[in-house]
């Protein structure tokens, strides 16, 4: 059998690369372990959150499935930082278990050119270090011109409870027993990572009236800038809020050295953003109480996820009997059944550091690495390097040039980035204090920003580039409308006593005016939706900030063109720190910028390195 | 565009002359608008100008200045060079204007690397520039942790402390709002501790005013009614001390009448005509003077005669010098005296006559500028015009940060400002702006899934 490309694994990064590829136009293998679970997610049943939410709204922009596939699986919508500033905010969804991972599968059933095959992958067939091939546990060959590997946590996979160790992928599925041996054996540097779930509890055996409801918001949002969520706003299942006290803590701290991390069983290096309970017991020992929620996970009636309700923030590695006591020591759980228990899950990874930004590997040529095996955590930014791996393969094939999104432009170019330039000693979870131009890096921005970048890609259509097309005309015409139309001080007295005749711009500016009685005063505002208005209304009243923001970005453009060839050799450097040396060997980064944000590499290094450029490739461009 | 640098280019030391040089597309801009004399922007190219340098209405320095259009300069950018003829305290002076007007302070090697980098400098030397970098750089690590010791580096670095945990503490809140046992960083909450941080800001920035006197003395005025004895004090001083006195026409509009080191910290002595009601227009020019001088001396001694009462003139003189630094010395205590010490605040008692009649006053003096605890600092002012440049910057970040939070512009924008200020001090630190934000996050918080 011979494909243009082979994806492994149909998770959140596996999806995106193979509908990018196919829809592209090339024949495409999605090969993983279990077909009914292709869109499966494992750990919580959310989608978004804070960063994250706008790393859906990039892959949408870009072409990609997740926002559209998510906004017909809702459960609860939630804006969050809804009432902080237009550059933290972020939706975040309570997505049905069971209705994601079906819409997925019905969606990629219809794929043109996608074929999907149920197998494991156990080794790599490379040939000039350029891939050619995979081999599957049942020893057979098939051939592509593409590779990529979204293995997740399945490569040699255990599941940790207490002293008990079960070598196996999540929830007992299948894992991959020699797939990262292959890849050690073509030189990748293999890292061991850690991470955990929390107890799944039964929904009917939970004392409601002891916990405070958390509900979804009164408006409606979807994630997609092309399709309407289906969910029903009056209709949103709640979640519960509850926390720790002190007969938990006592219960943790009496069987520490019982938990697979604390008795000594782990060798991987778990995330600090997402510790487990035990974890948060020992390290804030002050800390008297710890928050949890209680989410739903599906509403489909013949779901193994009815019913089943996931607590948020418990994720332990203890062994089952004490798991039972530790749930049961909470108020409101105290006669609840475990349908599932806690584990951690230790698996392994490669060095995001021997990935380009392109997601190829610098190692193996034509083969492309996404989600948790380079290192990251979380279903959104598998998805985010999923959606980029899938365009680059496909670019690579047709000879256009690679996507590399910058950090000014995209969450997903500040995670591509942190990844290949700092590498990761611990699953990478995104945070918007991640990215240093969030200001501009908005959810309501990311098709202006990206979708340019998805119809390149040919993953966006005429349809879809007109509609922005016409949302930037009316974005540039309001503006100019704000800009000229003056209110008379008669009018204005209606919102504001004494005021003096003003532009709409110039009151868009004020702090002390509310925009929605600004709004009032002119019909014609109205009609530009709200997607417009809010652009210009954002664009208007933090222009200062965010045009200053606009200008860093342009500082590290200029030193993003500053490319360094792939040759060069850092020995040859001279008067460069050793340190510094050393690192950039390690990293060889790309380009200028890129170097420059390698921790060790300072300002001097810099310098002397622009120098030799120049004296040896005779250009710095 | 590149930004336009600058630096003192001249051996740092007690010569006649230095030249700062300002390489960048603005230099001419920048240097003309502290400049009276030709508009520099309409002159010929390498021409040498004269001039005085003005900032906030003040003549800083007489100066010729050379300017020179690209690209037939040594880094092929504009470049002014300022020769100045000030000590070491103007030029640092020149260069904290230039900073505060939009240069800034070139990086070691910059000019090298410019000058090779635009194609004045041909391959053969370019391993020498990689040197001149790595030696320059060398040596401002050196210089910038031996200037950073002490009292002002663990100010600085508590600044910092507080920022970064502004900073998490706002960061948290954006990145898990769903945490309601987290403190909610209200503008309130914020802008209180941001003005917090602002007061030991701008007494930072007043107390490295000292640091300035340290360098190029204290200047101080002797004043007085005629013949209380101003003239034997400022005798008694030099005459003991064996100074050197001089009467050349300092860079100031006053003239020093005499230089003495008092535990190595220079003191200059600035001569004033007695102060009293006149007709005489030659002496009221002279009383107008000295008026004046109390402006612009660092400290101001009144010499009273112990001997008689205090007269309503110098009752005035008294209120004049609230505010200022000032000593009160009441001469003649010799002779039996009419005035009651209590009269008058910071005042001490001593004579010209006996060799320990000016002791007390002495004491008095170190006191004040705490010499005995700057001396031991080692104090050099060429790095502080760029670490007082950068910690007001620092402190318009701070500023521009309040501003935000009065216009109730939202904290996680308002950060912003206070990440720019933390990147400001990593700069005045002599460190490299990394995720420590993200460390801090996840040690100080409880977070997780």
């Amino acid at each position: 059998m011979n494909y243009d490309v082979i994806v492994v694994g149909g998770g959140h990064a596996g999806i995106e690369a193979c509908h990018a590829t196919s829809k592209i136009g090339y024949n495409t293998l999605l090969i993983t372990g279990n077909i009914k679970n292709i869109g499966d997610m494992p750990c919580n049943p959310s989608i978004g959150g804070t960063s994250k939410g706008v790393i859906v709204r990039e892959i949408d922009a870009l072409g990609g499935l997740m926002g559209k596939i998510a906004d017909q699986s809702i459960l609860q919508m939630k804006m969050l930082n809804g009432s902080k500033g237009p550059a933290v905010r972020c939706l975040r969804a309570q997505a049905d278990k069971e209705l994601y991972p079906k819409n997925m599968q019905d969606y990629l059933g219809n794929q043109r050119n996608l074929t999907i095959k149920e197998e494991i992958v156990e080794e790599i067939i490379v040939e000039n270090n350029v891939v050619v091939g995979v081999k599957t546990s049942n020893g057979e060959r098939i051939d592509c011109k593409c590779l990529i590997l979204t293995t997740g946590t399945y490569l040699k996979s255990e599941i940790l409870r207490g002293s008990e160790k079960t070598p196996s992928g999540p929830h007992g599925e299948k894992r991959s027993n020699h797939l990262s041996d292959s890849l050690k054996k073509l030189g990748f540097n293999i890292i061991r990572l850690k991470t955990g779930t929390p107890p799944r509890i039964d929904a009917k055996t939970v004392d409601y009236t002891k916990m405070k409801e958390e509900l979804g918001d009164p408006l409606h949002y979807s994630f997609s800038f092309d399709t309407k969520s289906t969910y029903d706003v009056d209709a949103q299942e709640k979640c519960y809020l509850i926390y720790t006290n002190e007969d938990t803590h006592r219960i943790i701290n009496e069987n520490l050295e019982k938990s697979s991390m604390y008795g000594g069983y782990v060798s991987g290096v778990g995330p600090r953003y997402c510790p487990s309970i035990e974890d948060k017991i020992v390290r804030f020992k002050d800390k008297e109480k710890h928050i949890l929620f209680l989410e739903p996970q599906s509403m489909e009636k013949d779901s193994c996820y009815y019913d089943a309700l996931y607590l948020q923030g418990f994720s332990t590695s203890m062994p089952q009997d004490v798991q039972e006591k530790m749930v049961h020591s909470l108020k409101g759980l105290e006669q609840a059944k475990i349908l599932e228990y806690a584990y951690a899950i230790e698996y392994d990874a490669i060095d995001p550091l021997q990935v380009s930004p392109t997601l190829e590997s610098k190692i193996i040529k034509n083969l492309f690495t996404a989600g948790q095996i380079n290192g990251t955590s979380g279903y959104e930014e598998a998805a985010g390097q999923g959606i980029v791996a899938g365009i680059n393969a496909a670019n690579k094939l047709s000879g256009k040039d690679p996507l590399v999104l910058r950090r000014d432009e995209a969450y997903i170019g500040v995670l591509i980035d942190d990844l290949v330039t700092k590498g990761t000693i611990e699953p990478y979870r995104m945070l918007t204090s991640r990215a240093e131009y969030r200001l501009i890096l908005r959810h309501d921005n990311a098709d202006l920003r990206l979708r340019e970048y998805g119809y390149e890609a040919g993953l966006i259509d005429e349809n879809q580039k007109n509609a922005l097309e016409r949302k930037k005309e009316n974005i540039d015409e309001l503006k100019r409308y704000i800009r000229e139309e003056k209110i008379k001080k008669d009018e204005l007295d209606q919102i504001i006593p004494n005021g003096k005749t003003s532009t709409i711009y110039e009151l868009i500016k004020r702090p002390d005016l509310e925009i929605e009685n600004i709004l009032n005063l002119r019909e014609d505002l109205k009609k530009y939706g709200e997607e417009v208005l809010e652009e210009v209304i954002i664009d208007t009243k933090y222009e200062g900030y965010i045009s200053k923001t606009y200008k860093d970005a342009e500082k590290l453009k200029r030193m993003e063109d500053k490319q360094i060839p792939e040759d060069i050799d850092y020995d040859n450097v001279a008067n460069l720190a050793s340190e510094a040396r050393q690192k950039l060997e390690n990293v060889r980064p790309r380009t200028i910028a890129q170097a420059s944000r390698i921790s060790g590499v300072n300002p001097a290094d810099i310098s002397i390195l622009l120098v030799y450029l120049k004296k040896v490739y005779g250009k710095n461009e | 565009m590149e930004d336009t640098i600058c630096a003192i280019s001249t051996p740092v030391g007690v010569g006649g002359i230095s030249i700062i040089r300002v390489s960048g597309d603005k230099s001419i801009e920048i240097v003309n608008s502290i400049f009276k004399g030709k508009n520099l922007e309409e002159v010929s190219s390498h021409t040498i100008n004269y001039g005085h340098i003005f900032y906030d209405d003040e003549n800083i320095d007489e100066v010729l200045v050379s300017v020179m259009k690209k690209p037939k300069t040594f880094t092929a950018e504009d470049v002014v060079e300022i020769n100045l003829h000030g000590g070491i305290a103007t030029t640092n002076k020149v260069l904290e204007i230039l900073l505060n007007n939009g240069c800034r302070q070139a990086m070691p090697g910059e000019f090298t690397k410019r000058a090779f980098l635009n194609g004045r400098i041909d391959l053969v030397e370019a391993e020498a520039v990689g040197d001149v970098i790595a030696a320059e750089n060398e040596n401002a690590r050196k210089l910038s942790m031996n200037q950073l010791t002490g009292k002002l580096s663990s100010l600085i670095r508590k600044i910092k402390k507080e920022l970064l945990e502004l900073e998490s503490k706002i960061e948290v809140n954006i990145d898990y709002p769903e945490y309601e046992d987290l403190e909610d960083m209200t503008q309130s909450r914020v802008g209180k501790s941001l003005n917090e941080i602002k007061d030991v800001l701008e007494k930072m920035i007043e107390e490295s005013k000292i640091g300035k006197i340290i360098s190029s003395g204290i200047n101080i005025a002797i004043i007085g009614r005629p013949n209380v004895g101003k003239s034997s004090l400022l005798n008694a001083f030099l005459g003991e001390e064996k100074a050197i006195v001089t009467d050349i026409e300092g860079t100031t509009r006053d003239i020093v009448e005499g230089k003495l080191n008092l535990n190595g910290m220079t003191l200059n002595f600035i001569d004033t005509a007695g102060i009293r009601e006149t007709e005489d227009i030659v002496e009221k020019i002279g009383v107008d003077k000295s008026l004046k001088s109390i402006e612009s001396a660092d400290l101001v001694i009144l010499v009273l005669d112990g001997a008689s009462a205090i007269s309503e003139e110098e009752r005035n003189l008294m209120d004049r010098l609230a505010g200022k630094r000032h000593i009160i010395f009441i001469n003649k205590s010799d002779l039996e005296s009419s005035i009651d010490i209590k009269e008058a605040r910071n005042a001490v008692r001593g004579n010209t006559v006996f060799p320990e009649g000016l002791d007390e006053l002495k004491k008095k003096i170190k006191e004040l500028f705490e010499i005995g605890e700057m001396e031991k600092k080692d104090f050099t002012y060429i790095s502080n015009a760029r670490q007082l440049s950068l910690i007001e910057q620092v402190k318009n970040n701070i500023e521009s940060a309040i501003t935000g939070i009065e216009n109730t512009v939202p904290v996680d924008i308002v950060v912003i400002d206070i990440r720019e200020a933390r990147r400001n001090i990593d700069l005045l630190l002599g460190e490299v702006f990394d995720e420590e934000l993200i460390d801090e996050l996840f040690d100080k918080f409880c977070l997780g899934k």
